[in-house]
């Protein structure tokens, strides 16, 4: 259907290739309607919903701490950073305050979580390219001694539901902060292995250099967040913008890109893994004794006042933000997820005309979608 | 942070911009204190390039397109609520809302898609979950749901479709929803 | 069948015997090359299962293929979705025979905690027959270890003749299900009854 219109003017045969939802480089049910002018992309329509798993619905007959769990489930890869943005909305919908040291607790969390997002996002990016299997190899090996402490922490690997309103469930030992310290100090060499294996490459480099180029003033428009919008040039970290949680007190710096490139995307990643691991030195040496939940925080038959909120943090992502109406009842009367991979899918289509079908592959990858959050 | 004290001023000042314009504060009971405007539809589209080109203003980025369904409302009424936030600036988030008219045949409204790009997957998916048409949105079709679905799923009277699967210990509606496929008492062991 | 005592006294010895079957079942089940096919979450474990750590290229299955017709193995594994349940039949009808199915997660053997979905499908089993379910939210990659190996020894122990063969060796069954339609509420058929059929118990 799409063809027949372009047919007319090119006055030669398109080819209209359909690229998912089973694909392997489609980073999950994705699926692409692509029309080709032989190996060129004319024209790009994302088509999702195969993994709409009614998450907002589900919401309304929930409780809002049933509600966690689930939260898990979003952006499947990095749990602690979709609770942390749910329980922020709540606190805000609720006015809980939160202890010092679970703020602390919080900001640890999270950034182990964006240095293993951003690494495994490497491994996928570069398996895309064509590197079957080492350098996701080596991301999966790290990922595992982080997801070892996520499950000394919270008992389970992946689906965390670590956070609660008014701090987290539960503390964390001396030992645990020795353990963390340590593979936090083990990070910088292995980003420097991996840096020296993959970024002077030259398959990445051409892949990657040139392709993809989105200007600052249309990712604003378009919505765009997170590491895409800072490789485009535009500085607007959430970190810095809304300074949630203690941030305020760590020194990081916000790298930016220059063209918005792959390159630049997939440098941006690395350089904020960089400051992740300063943040993480820091919080770890400095975090404070104390309380991790707030005493008069109530978890179960939670019943905020009536009104609404909305709270986002800078995912690893992007902006992920919750959207909560309450109605003074036990169950949010509309619980809205803003996904920032659904956000940042809208300009895939003007990112990829003009390349060729293997570059489309390439920028989906540096996109960095997860299916769980474009489709909730 | 655009608070219940900056807000008339903002309320004044696109009131002036946008003749015409009827506009009204929404507030928000909670700590969260983000009260929002309530624009109507038919200047909704001047407002919002209002708010993107001037320069005490800027809202260059459109963060959060929300459908809400208000059926316990007479009459009750589709809404969409926009979270804009400023890049160039720092500000926000300025929140606005758009009100149908009616849920069943009235229910239409400006896309802002024009204005700002962001608004677009989005507003398709209200489309899809909610059935607000979006006027002069370059793409409307379903984005979640497949082409041949009738239903709104996310309004608050959608009826799920019957689909009865063994449950250890249903309580409330699912035991009634089973009970409607339990056989008959005659028949049973 | 010969005296397993037997056989392992002769095997002590160097001398191997066995049956048609045994050698087989043995060269198919070390062999099992898994369709690539991570629909959410548990994928991710799927794909951690397959790393440097837990490997499950020792069970013979490293091979991923992304293409049907070369796999032998779907491991359905993450929410399959009433939008997505007729693309995961119509892959299933196109792996040739022998082939099996994994359901890894809550989600693909009852929908999971997205139970109460209006678009999620309440189990990859009301369509496609499924041989091993891994329980877990998500399982660990040892459980999907597990089921591998629960799946080798399933194998093992088909036999070639006989009324309770498999039913690649059965001329009369057929290895391809119907693919559901999209309806305007639901899918059409909503299960498929051959292979499932919701439980009526009383629980009154």
């Amino acid at each position: 259907m799409i063809a027949e219109c372009c047919k007319a003017e090119k006055g030669h045969d398109l080819l209209e290739v359909s690229m998912g939802p089973h694909h392997p480089s489609t980073h999950g049910v994705f699926r692409m309607d692509v029309v080709l002018d032989g190996e060129t992309v004319v024209k790009l329509k994302p088509v999702f919903g195969y993994l709409h798993r009614n998450h907002e619905k589900i919401a309304e007959k929930n409780s809002y701490l049933a509600s966690i769990p689930y939260t898990d489930r979003l952006d499947y890869i990095c749990s602690m950073t979709n609770n942390w943005a749910y329980v922020l909305t709540v606190e805000k919908l609720s006015g809980i305050s939160v202890p010092e040291r679970s703020e602390y607790i919080r900001i640890i969390v999270s950034e182990l979580t964006r240095l293993f997002n951003h690494t495994c996002l490497a491994g996928f990016l570069l398996q895309d390219m064509g590197a079957l299997g080492t350098p996701l190899m080596y991301a999966f090996r790290e990922r595992e001694k982080i997801l070892d402490l996520f499950e000394a922490l919270t008992g389970s690997r992946m689906m965390c539901n670590y956070m609660r309103f008014g701090g987290c469930r539960c503390d964390v030992s001396a030992d645990w902060i020795k353990q963390a310290s340590a593979v936090v100090d083990r990070y910088s060499p292995f980003l420097e292995e991996f840096e020296a294996l993959i970024t002077g490459n030259e398959i990445l480099r051409v892949r990657s250099q040139g392709v993809g180029i989105l200007s600052g003033d249309l990712a604003v428009n378009a919505g765009v967040t997170g590491p895409m919008l800072r490789a485009s040039g535009v500085n607007y970290d959430i970190r810095k913008v809304d300074n949630y949680g203690l941030y305020g007190r760590f020194e990081f710096r916000v790298p930016l890109g220059q063209t918005g490139d792959v390159f630049d995307r997939y440098m941006v990643r690395i350089l904020e893994m960089h400051e992740s691991i300063k943040i993480l030195k820091a919080a770890l040496l400095t975090i404070p004794a104390g309380p991790i939940m707030d005493p008069k925080a109530k978890l179960r038959n939670l019943r905020p006042k009536t009104g609404e909120a909305y709270g986002r943090i800078e995912g690893p992502k992007g902006e992920l933000g919750f959207y909560l109406i309450s109605d003074g009842t036990a169950n949010p009367y509309r619980y809205r997820v803003r996904p920032p991979s659904l956000v940042n899918l809208t300009i895939l289509e003007d990112m990829c005309l003009g390349q060729t079908i293997a570059d489309v592959v390439v920028i989906l990858g540096s996109v960095d979608i997860v299916l769980g959050e474009v489709d909730r | 942070m655009i608070t219940m004290q900056t807000l008339p001023e903002i309320k004044v000042r696109l009131e002036n911009a946008v003749p015409g314009a009827r506009i009204e504060i929404v507030a928000n009971d909670s700590p969260a204190n983000q009260p929002s405007l309530l624009i109507d539809a038919e200047h909704g589209r001047a407002i919002a390039q209002f708010l993107r080109d001037d320069p005490e203003f800027k809202f260059d980025y459109a963060s959060n397109v929300t459908g809400i369904d208000w059926l316990g409302k007479t009459p009750g009424y589709l809404e969409a609520v926009y979270h804009l936030y400023s890049v160039a600036l720092r500000q926000g988030p300025l929140i606005l809302r758009l009100r149908t008219e009616n849920r069943s045949d009235k229910v239409t409204l400006p896309s802002l898609t024009p204005v700002w790009r962001s608004c677009e997957l989005q507003e398709r998916e209200i489309f899809d979950l909610y059935g607000i048409i979006f006027d002069e949105h370059p793409d409307l079709r379903r984005i979640l749901m497949w082409d041949g679905f009738v239903d709104h799923p996310m309004r608050k009277d959608y009826v799920e479709p019957d689909d009865y699967e063994y449950e250890p210990t249903p309580h409330d509606d699912v035991l009634e929803k089973a009970r409607l496929h339990y056989p008959a008492k005659e028949a049973a062991v | 069948m010969i005296d397993t005592k037997l056989r392992d006294d002769l095997r002590k010895q160097g001398v191997v015997a066995t049956s048609f079957q045994e050698l087989y079942n043995w060269g198919r089940k070390n062999s099992i090359w898994p369709l690539q096919f991570g629909l959410a979450c548990c994928a991710i474990e799927m794909i951690a299962a397959s790393m440097a750590r837990f490997d499950m290229a020792r069970f013979g299955a490293e091979v991923f293929r992304p293409s049907p017709r070369q796999a032998d193995l779907m491991i359905v594994a993450g929410t399959v979705t009433k939008k997505m349940a007729p693309q995961v039949i119509r892959l299933f009808n196109q792996m040739p025979e022998p082939k099996y199915v994994i359901a890894m997660g809550a989600c693909a053997i009852s929908g999971g905690p997205f139970k109460q979905g209006y678009n999620v499908l309440k189990g990859v089993d009301r369509f496609i027959p499924v041989d091993v379910h891994i329980p877990g939210c998500p399982p660990r990659p040892e459980a999907l270890l597990e089921a591998l190996m629960a799946l080798q020894r399933k194998i093992a122990a088909q036999s070639l003749t006989g009324e309770d063969r498999p039913r690649f060796l059965d001329a009369e069954a057929s290895g391809e299900f119907p693919v559901p339609e999209f309806g305007e509420h639901d899918l059409v058929p909503a299960s498929n009854p051959e292979v499932w059929r919701p439980a009526l118990v009383r629980r009154d």
